[in-house]
């Protein structure tokens, strides 16, 4: 029978492990993790990019909820686990729920540290460690207000500039003399916080905090000499400390952390200590390259493999703040005996040092220019004698007397068991050696055939220069991402000649596009009939069979092969008469739910697809007709009661939500397109998380636009302010075909949004008014093609055949 | 070849559009009748290897569709499922004669597992 194994916590370390121990023994253990934080194993190093909005939540995920289904892993999310019986050999969490294990891994990684000074406790404050944390800050941001950052560390400076980059006043008080002095010397640190002050984040050196201000919530933060900043928002960023309470009472051996021997044994040999928890060689660690080295062996260690030991390896630090570079590795305090070589160029902001003894180098720092952070890393880890190389030992392996240096050159000299992924410890070989084996031709295939650079991903330019070093020309990274394996093409290029060469039909398109298959895929079929049929209203013929079944068949298709179909309610507004249609529908075919979708309208779910056209008769009788619910299209315009009844009601938001749908349904778009009109600032309608929405207010209609509340959750950008519904509508729509002549395929409006940029979006729709008006005349021209309601095309004669089997030979069974 | 009578006539080449598909409903599963773009026509069960989508409400790509449900992609000559995922789906003899489209009736009537 299968051990059972309890896993607590499940963080990057126990997931790194799982996977080695899966791979090594498979099925030796019946796996169950608890975990306080309620979700699945994420790379919590790159939650700095999902702060600053470079990446979603979903691309940070390592294993998603299949991967515990896969390996038959119970997970329990949001199950702290408050006590551990070591005589009866179960832990218990706080809500009761017990585990056996016969072994068990304690990986509780660290808690932030809170300075306590009065009002820490204080709405407003935060610490920056998990998801959470991240959607508060975001929260926070919205107010586009003043944040103060605690800690000038790797950790503060990331989150100054994701809360800089989300559009705060950001202010960063630092203890010491300069930044990140852990990792940097002096002159580095000095040079970053020009970069940082550069990009508009306040910085202030030797600053002891004092007190935090405020009543209710956060105000400000008072410094020891008196200084007072005013802030909405404090992120505290000045440490961790190991989370080792429940082993402590447990009666393990705590110290800094809960001590292991090299086999990361607790003081209880059935019990694993793992992550930034444990404290081994004396040591406690805060980085991923160690802790996945501990997972390694703990992996081992279950699997049997007894030799397996932890020996802890110097590690390298780098920022990850898009556009700053920095590197450093060892140590670097000036002492006896040693030597530095440095190198300054100011002009061009780049300074690197050498730290030697014994002809060896001992640390190293490097600002503005880091290429061959790699290359000095090798040295020192190998502890090379460089007294040949040392007169030109400062400017890296690529110097050759004056000429101009190869940017590969680094990498080419690195040994191929240098290490390029200090993350997941994958060396130079191991990458050369995959892309040949495999044939690998893009960085996404050496992620997921090596695991390099996926983790933080500052190794990503030094993967690619392996790949420039083992392809030769054959591999391109300035190369756009191709539409589809059917096209070097990417989706822009591929609009543009739509239009340079009128291209007016999808073989057209393929012979003179040089398509490399015969007849496209499902990736790239549906974007270029969107796309074809964006640029030529009126001319080209749709090709439903380059739709998606949902838009071919106008309902949307469920995990049982039936349909569900969504009926308007335009503006979200109904009468007793529709009500009755449905009712007498839902009857007459036994359609088995019917649901309030979150779009204020009404969801027939489980119709038989011979039955839509019938379905649809009826309901086009009754005056409804094709909610778009399937398609890349307008879906709702949701809207409040306002003036009609609401005492708060600045403007008739249902009226103005209803005149839009019923101007803008049917018109295709890149991907779907909702909208709100709220009939005030208390916003009932939830426009301020929609692709468009309005805000009524007594002086007019406030525009929204870019918000998000799917995959990714965004509040709106203010696009402007107009008088009259007119003018509203005017706006809305230039917007719209801006968005559906620019926007590539399946792209939310928030992300064209980014990708184009606000204010060019804003100088074509708001300051250009003879844009604008041209906009919305090829928006009216290309409705005239569009409102036809689909369902009342397809309930008649031959276009209904296709909803029905051809053949009926069921019979067979009973002849047999 | 089989003799005519181990054929069923299941209706005309022309009931099924280029690029598209039709269902019949046959013992079992049902079954999925493809045309691809150069008018070649086959036969699978309408069910995929994956989680049972209904695979003749795909987009036909070459000889392959890809499934409605989760995108996986399948042969519609061998029934294999391409690329990185893998299954099969069974495919039924197919002929064509003077316009209509005939199943292999041995095929039909034994019931898939
Ligand atoms: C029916 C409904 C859920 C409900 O029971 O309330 C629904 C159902 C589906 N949603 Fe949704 N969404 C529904 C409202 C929403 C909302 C809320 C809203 O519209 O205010 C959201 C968040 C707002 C947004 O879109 O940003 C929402 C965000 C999504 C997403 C994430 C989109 C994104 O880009 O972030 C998907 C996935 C996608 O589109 O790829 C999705 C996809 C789906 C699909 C189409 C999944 C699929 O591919 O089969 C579901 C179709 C079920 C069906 O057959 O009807 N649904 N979905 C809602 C229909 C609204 C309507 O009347 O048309
Ligand atoms: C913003 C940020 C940026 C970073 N950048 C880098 C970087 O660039 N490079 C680098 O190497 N490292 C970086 N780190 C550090 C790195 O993320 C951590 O070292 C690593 O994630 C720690 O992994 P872990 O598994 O030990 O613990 P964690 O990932 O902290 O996981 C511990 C988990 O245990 C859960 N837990 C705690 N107590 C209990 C309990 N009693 N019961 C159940 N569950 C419990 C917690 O909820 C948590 O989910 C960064 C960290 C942060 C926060
Ligand atoms: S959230 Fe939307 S996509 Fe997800 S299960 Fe519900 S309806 Fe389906
Ligand atoms: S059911 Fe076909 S891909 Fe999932």
């Amino acid at each position: 029978m299968a051990e059972k194994l309890v896993v607590i916590g499940n963080g990057m370390a126990p997931g790194r492990a799982l996977e080695k121990l899966f791979d090594k023994a498979p099925g030796t253990y019946e796996v169950t993790i608890f975990n306080a934080e309620p979700r699945v194993n994420y790379d919590r190093i790159m939650l700095s990019p999902v702060l600053s909005g470079e990446k979603s939540f979903d691309e940070i995920i390592i294993h998603g909820d299949s991967w515990y289904i896969d390996h038959n892993v119970m997970l329990y999310k949001g199950f702290r686990i408050d006590e551990i019986d070591r005589e009866s050999k179960t832990v218990t969490a706080s809500d009761g729920t017990t585990a056996e294990y016969d072994k068990l891994i304690i990986a509780t990684g660290s808690v932030p540290i809170v300075i306590p000074v009065p009002g820490h406790d204080l709405p407003g404050v935060l610490t920056y460690r998990d998801l959470d944390d991240v959607q508060a800050m975001l929260l926070a941001a919205q107010s586009r207000g003043k944040a103060v950052v605690i800690g000038g560390g790797l950790l503060g400076l990331e989150a100054a500039a994701g809360l800089s980059d989300r559009g705060m006043d950001v202010t960063v008080l630092h203890l010491m003399p300069t930044l990140m002095e852990r990792q940097l010397d002096p002159t580095a640190g000095h040079l970053l916080r020009k970069e940082v002050e550069a990009r508009g984040i306040n910085v202030i050196t030797e600053a002891n905090t004092k007190a935090i201000l405020g009543d209710k919530k956060v105000t400000g933060i008072e410094l020891e000499d008196g200084t007072v900043i005013p802030a909405d928002l404090i992120v505290m960023a000045v440490g961790i400390r190991s989370n080792s309470a429940i082993a402590k009472n447990a009666g393990l051996t705590v110290n800094r952390g809960i001590v292991v021997d090299e086999t990361m044994r607790t003081s209880d040999p059935d019990i694993f200590a793992l992550g930034e928890c444990a404290e081994a060689h004396g040591q406690v660690f805060g980085l991923v390259a160690p802790l996945y080295e501990m997972a390694s062996v703990v992996a081992s260690q279950l699997s049997g493999d007894e030799s397996a030991r932890f020996d802890p390896m110097v590690t390298a630090t780098k920022l990850k703040v898009t556009g700053i570079n920095l590197f450093s590795a060892g140590d670097f305090a000036e002492a006896d005996g040693r030597d530095e070589i440095v190198l300054r160029d100011a002009a061009r902001g780049i300074y690197r040092r050498l730290i030697l003894e014994d002809n060896r180098v001992v640390g190293t720092v490097m600002y503005g220019d880091t290429s061959d952070g790699a290359w000095f890393f090798d040295l020192l880890k190998r502890g090379e004698d460089i007294s040949d190389l040392r007169e030109t030992l400062i400017f890296g392996p690529g110097y050759a007397g004056g000429a101009a240096l190869d940017p590969t050159a680094a990498v080419a000299a690195l040994p191929d068991d240098a290490e390029i992924c200090g993350c997941n410890g994958i060396c130079k070989g191991a990458i050369t050696g995959k892309i040949a084996e495999l044939g690998l031709t893009s960085l996404d295939d050496v992620r997921a055939h090596t695991k390099a650079s996926v983790s933080c991903g500052t190794c990503t330019g030094l993967v690619e220069q392996l790949l420039t070093l083992t392809l030769g020309d054959a591999y391109d990274p300035a190369a756009v991402q191709p539409m589809c394996p059917c096209t070097d093409l990417g989706h822009d290029d591929i609009r543009r000649l739509i239009v340079a060469h009128e291209l007016k039909t999808i073989p057209d398109l393929m012979q003179a596009l040089e398509w490399k298959s015969s007849c496209g895929c499902a990736k790239c079929r549906p974007a270029l009939n969107y796309y074809v049929l964006a640029t030529w209203p009126g001319e080209y013929v749709d090709d439903g069979q380059s739709r998606f079944i949902n838009e071919r068949v106008h309902a949307n298709i469920q995990k049982d092969g039936t349909y569900s179909v969504v009926p308007r309610m335009w503006g979200g507004m109904t009468s007793a008469k529709e009500l009755r249609a449905i009712a007498d529908v839902v009857d007459k075919f036994e359609i088995p739910s019917v649901k309030c979708t979150g779009g204020q309208r009404i969801d027939m779910l489980g119709v038989r697809k011979e039955d839509l056209p019938a379905v649809w008769a009826d309901l086009n009788a009754a005056g409804l007709v094709s909610g778009h619910a399937y398609g890349k299209a307008l879906r709702t315009v949701k809207t409040c009661v306002g003036t009609d009844w609401c005492r708060f009601g600045t403007q008739d938001s249902t009226g103005l939500g209803i005149r839009i749908e019923k101007f803008m349904w049917g018109s295709w778009t890149p991907a779907k397109v909702k909208m709100a009109v709220s009939g005030c600032p208390r916003n009932c309608s939830e426009a301020t998380c929609k692709d468009v929405g309005i805000v009524c207010v007594d002086s007019g209609f406030d525009i929204h636009f870019a918000g998000a509340a799917g995959l990714d959750i965004k509040g709106t950008e203010v696009l402007t302010h107009v008088a009259t519904e007119d003018e509203a509508l005017e706006v809305i729509v230039a917007l719209v075909q801006l968005y559906r002549e620019q926007g590539r395929y399946l792209e939310r409006i928030y992300k064209w949004a980014k990708r184009v940029g606000f204010d060019s979006i804003h100088a074509s729709v708001v300051e250009d008014t003879d844009k604008r008006r041209a906009l919305f005349d090829r928006f009216v021209f290309s409705q005239k093609f569009s409102q036809t309601d689909p369902w009342a095309e397809r309930t008649e004669g031959a276009r209904t055949q296709e909803f029905r089997p051809m053949a009926d030979l069921s019979y067979m069974e009973a002849a047999e | 070849m089989n003799a005519l009578s181990d054929w069923v006539d299941i209706g005309a080449v022309d009931d099924v559009p280029v690029r598209g598909s039709r269902t019949v409903k046959a013992p079992g599963d049902d079954i999925a009748i493809f045309k691809s773009a150069d008018g070649s026509l086959f036969a699978v069960r309408d069910r995929c290897p994956h989680r049972g989508g209904p695979l003749s409400q795909g987009i036909v790509h070459g000889t392959s569709v890809t499934c409605p449900l989760h995108n996986w992609v399948i042969s519609l000559e061998t029934g294999e499922v391409q690329g990185p995922d893998v299954g099969c789906v069974k495919t039924i003899p197919l002929a064509v004669r003077d316009g209509r489209i005939l199943l292999s009736a041995a095929a039909l009537s034994r019931k898939v597992a």
